[in-house]
Parts: C-alpha cells; sequence; structure tokens
C-alpha cells in the first residue's frame, strides 16, 4: 500500500477583516497518497482555493490558521519559518495556478522564468543543465524548444497553460496541486491539457490535488475526491463511489445539476438559494437553509457538521445524510 | 412551418489590412456563408471553439455590426411578415430591434453600473415610448416577479453592484424579455455564473421560451448545455457551419470529425465513462475548410440532419 505524502488534519484558518472573521477553511481533514490523484469540488467561495494557499502556506497576511496541521511527508508545514518553507515549495509541492494568463511575468522570457525557479533551488546548476532541464520538461507537456525564447503575450493561452504546468514540474516535486487549471481555457484545449496533466502524473508517478468547480473534470481525473461546501468538507471518499452513491443532500444536488453529453436527456435539479457568508462563523448545518428536504434534526440545527463513515472510506457530514 | 428568422450565406470579413495605404488587402472572413433559420418557439444552439465566429454571427444579425453581404429575414410581426433586413426603413428598424433582443455573457459588464435596477429595466421602454410613465413601472415590477426577482420593490432601487452574478443576470433577461420579443440571441449567457445557479438560469430561459413563445439562438462552446437548452444545434468551425441536426441526432449519430471531436472534449460526471479518444488534425481542417471560399455544400443525411460535404477521410490521426 503506498504511503501519505500529503496528511491534513483538523485544519482551520480563517481570514481577519473588519467586518469580522471570515471562517473560510473549517475541520479539513484529508490525506493524499503516493501516486494518487485527489480532487476537491465545491462552488465558488467554498474556500477550495484556500485550502490550496495554505498547502503552500501562501496564504494572505490576513490569513490564521488557528488550529491543525499539514503534514508533508512527515514535514510539519504550519508554522515552519520562511527560509525552511521556500526549500519546501517547488521541491517538494508546487501548485498550477488558475488562469495561465496572470500567472507569467509579461516582460520576462518563458524559459527564463522556468529557469529562476530551478536556478533558486538548485544553485549549483549550470545555465545549460537547466536549458537541457527545461527542454525535457517541455517534451512532456508538448511544447516546442522554441517557446522558451519567447515571451508570454506570443503564446495562446493552450501553450501558457501548458509552460505552467512544465515550471510546476521543474524541480521534480512530489505532489502538484492544479487550482482549476482549464477554467479560462476552450473545451478542445481544456480536453488537451487534461490528457497532459494526466500523460505527466501517470510518467512522473506524481500525486495530484486537482482543485475544480466542474464535477465531470473531477469526475474524470481523480481516484478520490472531497466536496465542500461553506468551508468544510461535506462528503469524501472514492470517486467511483460518490458518484455512484451519493450520500450528502449536497453532492446529489451537485451531481443532478450537471449536464452530460451522453445518456439520457434528463431533468437537471437547480440548487435554489445562495451558500451562506461565513463571517463569524456558523452554527449547525450550513446546508440546512438551501437543503430542499432538510431533516428535522437539521434543521433545527441539533446536529453539528461531522463526518461520519457511511462506507468504506467514504465519509459524508451526518447533518445531511438522510436529507433531501 | 414559420420561422423567426432565415439566414441565407450571411458573411461578415474584417478588413486586417496593415496601415492606412497599403494595397495588399488582408481580410480576416469571421464568418463565411453560413445559411441556418430558427422556426418559431424553438431555440437553435451554435456551438464551436472560441474564435469560430459564434459571437460575430451573432452581432451581425441584431445589426450591432454591419454585416458583409448575405440575406436575414425576420418576422416581423407588428406587420405579420417575413421582412429583410436590407429593405428596412427607420420605423421597420424599430419594430427590429424591439422584437430581437439580445442577452450577453457577463452579466458584471453589461449592466450600467450607475443606474438602478428599475432604470436598467425602464430604459427599453423610454427609448420605444411604450405605455404610459405608470403602465412602464408596473411592466417592470411584473417582469421581475417573472423572472424571479421578488419581492420587485426590492429590487426597483437598487445598482448592480449589489446583486450577485445569477441575480444580474436574471435583471439581463428581464431586460430583453420587457419588449415582449419573438427573438432572442443569448451569447453564453451562462458560462460566467457559478455552476449552482447556472440551471436555475437555463431552466428559467427554457420556461419563459414556453410562456411567452420566444425562439432562442443559443451560443455556447458547451455542448451539453446546448443540448439541455436547444431543439437543434448547429456546429461552427472557422466561420462556416460544417454540421446541423436536430439535438439529440447530432449527439447520438455526428458525422462530421469536427462535431465528433468536440463531443468528444466534453467531460462526463460518471467514472465509469471512458470518452472516445477521437484526435483530428487541426490544420488539415483548417486548411479544407478556408479552400471552400464558396458556401459548404451541405447535405441532406435524413431527418433534417445536414453535413458538409467535403473531403474528410485524411482528417483522423
Amino acid at each position: 500500500m503506498a504511503k501519505d505524502i500529503l496528511v491534513v488534519d483538523n485544519l482551520n484558518m480563517h481570514y481577519e477583516t473588519l467586518e469580522g472573521n471570515v471562517m473560510a477553511v473549517n475541520n479539513v481533514t484529508f490525506s493524499v497518497k503516493e501516486g494518487e490523484s485527489f480532487g476537491l469540488v465545491g462552488e465558488s467561495g467554498c474556500g477550495k482555493s484556500s485550502v490550496a494557499s495554505t498547502l503552500l502556506q501562501l496564504q494572505s497576511d490576513n490569513a490564521v490558521i488557528s488550529s491543525g496541521s499539514i503534514k508533508l511527508d512527515n514535514q510539519e508545514l504550519v508554522g515552519m519559518s520562511e527560509s525552511d518553507l521556500r526549500k519546501v515549495r517547488w521541491n517538494d509541492i508546487s501548485i498550477v495556478f488558475q488562469g495561465a494568463m496572470n500567472a507569467w511575468n509579461p516582460v520576462i522570457k518563458i524559459g527564463e522564468q522556468i529557469r529562476e525557479a530551478i536556478r533558486e533551488h538548485h544553485p549549483s546548476n549550470t545555465k545549460k543543465e537547466n536549458t537541457q532541464k527545461i527542454s525535457e520538461l517541455f517534451k512532456i507537456v508538448g511544447l516546442d524548444d522554441s517557446i522558451m525564447d519567447r515571451y508570454p503575450h506570443e503564446l495562446s493561452g493552450g501553450m501558457k497553460q501548458r509552460a505552467v504546468i512544465a515550471l510546476a514540474l521543474s524541480c521534480d516535486p512530489k505532489i502538484v496541486i492544479a487550482d482549476e487549471p482549464t477554467t479560462a481555457l476552450d473545451v478542445v484545449i481544456q480536453d488537451q491539457i487534461l490528457k497532459e496533466i494526466k500523460k505527466v502524473q501517470e510518467l512522473l508517478g506524481l500525486s495530484l490535488i486537482y482543485i475544480s468547480h466542474d464535477i465531470a473534470v473531477i469526475a474524470e481525473m481523480t481516484d478520490n475526491m472531497a466536496v465542500m461546501y461553506a468551508g468544510s468538507i461535506v462528503e469524501k471518499g472514492p470517486t467511483a463511489s460518490i458518484f455512484s452513491n451519493p450520500r450528502h443532500a449536497y453532492t446529489r444536488l451537485l451531481l443532478e445539476s450537471t449536464p452530460s453529453v451522453v445518456g439520457e436527456k434528463k431533468k437537471l435539479r437547480a440548487l435554489d438559494g445562495e451558500p451562506p457568508s461565513l463571517i463569524n462563523g456558523l452554527e449547525g448545518c450550513a446546508f440546512s437553509p438551501r437543503c430542499p428536504d432538510p431533516s428535522e434534526d437539521c434543521s433545527k440545527g441539533n446536529l453539528n457538521m461531522e463526518l461520519i463513515e457511511v462506507e468504506d472510506g467514504h465519509w459524508a457530514d451526518q447533518c445531511c445524510v438522510n436529507c433531501g | 412551418m414559420d420561422n423567426v428568422i432565415e439566414v441565407n450565406n450571411l458573411i461578415k470579413n474584417f478588413d486586417v489590412s496593415k496601415g492606412f495605404f497599403s494595397r495588399n488587402k488582408s481580410l480576416v472572413k469571421a464568418v463565411d456563408g453560413i445559411s441556418f433559420s430558427i422556426p418559431k418557439g424553438e431555440s437553435l444552439g451554435l456551438v464551436g471553439q472560441s474564435g469560430c465566429g459564434k459571437t460575430t454571427t451573432a452581432r451581425a444579425l441584431c445589426l450591432l455590426d454591419p454585416k458583409t453581404s448575405g440575406d436575414v429575414k425576420f418576422y416581423n410581426p407588428e406587420a405579420d411578415e417575413m421582412q429583410n433586413l436590407d429593405d428596412l426603413n427607420e420605423e421597420q428598424v424599430k419594430q427590429f430591434r424591439r422584437n430581437t433582443q439580445m442577452i450577453f455573457q457577463d452579466p458584471y459588464e453589461s449592466l450600467n453600473p450607475r443606474w438602478t435596477i428599475k432604470d436598467i429595466i425602464l430604459e427599453p421602454l423610454n427609448i420605444h415610448n411604450i405605455g404610459s410613465l405608470e403602465n412602464r413601472t408596473e411592466a417592470v415590477v411584473e417582469i421581475l416577479k417573472t423572472v424571479g426577482l421578488t419581492p420587485p420593490e426590492n429590487y426597483l432601487p437598487r445598482y448592480p453592484h449589489e446583486l450577485s452574478g445569477g441575480q444580474r443576470q436574471r435583471v439581463s433577461i428581464a431586460r430583453s424579455l420587457i419588449m415582449n420579443p419573438k427573438f432572442v440571441i443569448c451569447d453564453e449567457p451562462t458560462s460566467m455564473l457559478d455552476v449552482s445557479i447556472r440551471i436555475s438560469i437555463m431552466d428559467l430561459m427554457l420556461d419563459l421560451a414556453k410562456d411567452l413563445q420566444v425562439s432562442y439562438l443559443y451560443i455556447t462552446h458547451d455542448l451539453a448545455v446546448a443540448r439541455y437548452m436547444c431543439n437543434r444545434i448547429a456546429v461552427m468551425f472557422n466561420g462556416k457551419i460544417v454540421e446541423i441536426a436536430k439535438t439529440e441526432d447530432l449527439l447520438s449519430n455526428p458525422i462530421h470529425p469536427y462535431t465528433k471531436r468536440l463531443i468528444s472534449s466534453i467531460p462526463v460526471p460518471d467514472p465509469k465513462y471512458t470518452r472516445e479518444k477521437y484526435e483530428i488534425n487541426f490544420d488539415e481542417l483548417d486548411e479544407i475548410i478556408s479552400n471552400n471560399t464558396e458556401n459548404l455544400p451541405m447535405v441532406d443525411v435524413g431527418n433534417e440532419h445536414f453535413v458538409a460535404t467535403h473531403d474528410v477521410k485524411d482528417l483522423l490521426i
């Protein structure tokens, strides 16, 4: 059995704002094994990207991790000094940011920007070795070597995104976080990038955390997944098991609101209402106001959000297991 | 069957010659001879990659940009006849604009940030001078109820920034439907919205289409969305329509290689399903399409399913 490479345990993070504390990540617990692909899905503002930024300890200045731990290969990342973090980032864990357009510095050539990352982590490498390395990476992601001497504005969105993936792989990390890597791209380009990510992951034996709002992409890309709502994980487990037997009312609604091109054309269900404000936290079940058929305990607020194991390895929030 | 719009060989070129005195005319053929018609109460999906000319088609159809050539006829309910867009007098252009509305992609940019919701929805009524002043306000209240922004009094004095993305898109829909149009062009109205809100907007549009007998030209890059919204789908590539058929027919029996490629690129929300791998040579297809300068000949393969006829045997990789 593959060992756990990343273990997130009971992570709580909030943003301090003038209106109060925004509880963005609440009691998030999950682990990613070597070579595993883990999906994180939810609507905008549910805390997916906040989780991603804490994994790299790149959260903004007003973010406070109040409790919990993030262990990467048995190293504790929460509270680690900035100089140690700089060694861990990119060497052990790297990220493909959302929006390839904004990830590049517009006035520096692509090759130089990747070389800069490698130089920072492997100062003893010669320029020739680094160029060699980038050329190998470009081959993996399907780019031509000539791209190294281009500026970001000379590339199409798909090419930029491929180069961002090459950048994320430049220091041979053990785990890569992909934060909505295909949202701004065209359908056909998205398809090509997804295939590329899958290929790279298998080729290099990487662990991958795939963050998306598109449940169809998560279905294709991941082995295990977690569904987030209002800063908490409401359901997690093997992707196949969650899709075939969703236990939480929110997961069920998410699945039923996704149109598909295959199979019978079915009536989709809309998810009414809006996600709750996370300022100063929530009492009881966060989903019950939008739940189509909340159970009595749930609507009265008798239950707290807590994951229970409903099947082997398949966890769901106890509040809405029996709702909807 | 009566049509709300008939488009015949629509062409829209953009002049991209460099320099004012340049002798070499270079043209981008953004829309290159497309033809389709939409029957009353039906919706047509226009599907394709970014840059294939979907939005240019929409803009040319509603007179936002002048077309280069081609015939566009629209049904004018006020005169009860089909009218050619080229032959309209001033009054008829107004009638056309009353009956053809547009819903744009980005609800954050298509609403004036300094106007209240009431002003935004009232504007078309003021421009076309419809009804008395009190009646207009009543109409705004009524349409807000129709698009599900209740109670309307709460929304009338508010500004767009006070609303969420889904609510703003409802305001856009209200603004276009207050004219009681027969034909609405929707340019990716749900692509900026969150997954959970998307379905409620799509359902709202479907319900309104049924109740008010509106036809949509629904532009999207997502075939799954087009399937949910439209009776028929036209697939566009590089300014040309390569295949047009009834929705279910197109998805179950795609014929053109580009359609097959497009369908195979949509992720399926089912981990057990493995998508067919279908890769085509885009350069080759590009060349074939752009070499057919005349209207691409379309052949009917039965059941109103039309496919562009050209040599496609080398496309598969």
